[in-house]
């Protein structure tokens, strides 16, 4: 489906995520980020970076992951995106939703 | 999009690794989904949140029939801890964290972790027995407490 984002129309699923990376860009992001009542700052974009580089690296993300990611901590990884991490830093970094149980 | 499930009480009694395992994915997932989530570790469950006995864990290996060994093989010597090794490393293979690493998580994550008063004075443990990620000691009566919100959930394991 299609939703408008910054004034574009961008591909999203069901849930908004993201289906086109190439879609996506610094603004898109600030947009969903602030749906999600999330501001960012450089460490969000930080986070944002890692998770796509491990996406693109087609690496599965887990929270065990970002405890030994290097970029940041779990503790401030639910501070920064409050009410479920991982999902909201992936719909806001415009790749898919993990599908780990952990 | 708001979710009915607002807090996930758990409560841990028994010491083997798959239910263990199965408190803390629960615990875990929980918080992953903004959900609130705490474990009582209660009885048996006390083995879990012990220093020198978390990494020791076994899978039940009699009376497990999900095992598929009979009963009488599953008692001989060696055969629940090779069975365990068999499943850690599955687990492994799944990026499953270890007990000690799993209960580090679950702290950060902000999932609250209670010994039961009762057991702990049963089994004679003192605080530096358990872990340093625990919250605290309490009756099962301050826990119901806990469940101090619309959308709650209490779940024995």
């Amino acid at each position: 489906m299609k939703k408008i984002i910054a004034n574009r129309e961008i591909d999203v699923n069901e849930e908004g995520y993201l289906l086109e990376f190439s879609q996506w860009d610094r603004e898109i992001s600030e947009c969903i980020a602030g749906e999600c009542d999330v501001v960012m700052t450089e460490k969000h974009w930080e986070v944002v970076e890692y998770l796509q580089e491990k996406h693109h690296k087609e690496e599965p993300l887990s929270i065990r992951g970002i405890k030994k990611s290097g970029v940041i901590n779990i503790k401030e990884f639910y501070a920064l995106f409050p009410g479920g991490p991982l999902k909201k830093s992936t719909l806001i970094a415009g790749i898919p939703k993990p599908k780990s149980c952990i | 999009m708001g979710t009915k499930v607002k807090k996930m009480l758990f409560i841990l009694s028994k010491a083997t690794i798959e239910n263990a395992y199965a408190a803390f994915v629960m615990a875990n997932g929980a918080r992953m989904e903004g959900i609130e989530s705490e474990i009582f570790f209660t009885f048996f469950g006390l083995e879990v949140i012990q220093k020198k006995k978390l990494e020791h864990l076994h899978v039940a290996t009699v009376g497990n029939p999900g095992m598929h060994i009979p009963t009488m093989l599953g008692g001989l010597p060696g055969v629940e801890a090779f069975a365990t090794k068999m499943m850690k490393k599955e687990m492994e293979k799944l990026d499953m964290p270890p007990i000690g690493e799993f209960l580090e998580i679950l702290s950060d994550s902000g999932c609250k972790l209670w010994g039961c008063k009762l057991a702990v004075d049963m089994f004679h443990l003192k605080e530096e027995d358990l872990i340093d990620e625990l919250d605290g000691i309490l009756t099962i009566g301050d826990f119901y407490s806990r469940a101090d919100q619309e959308g709650t959930q209490l779940l024995f394991i």
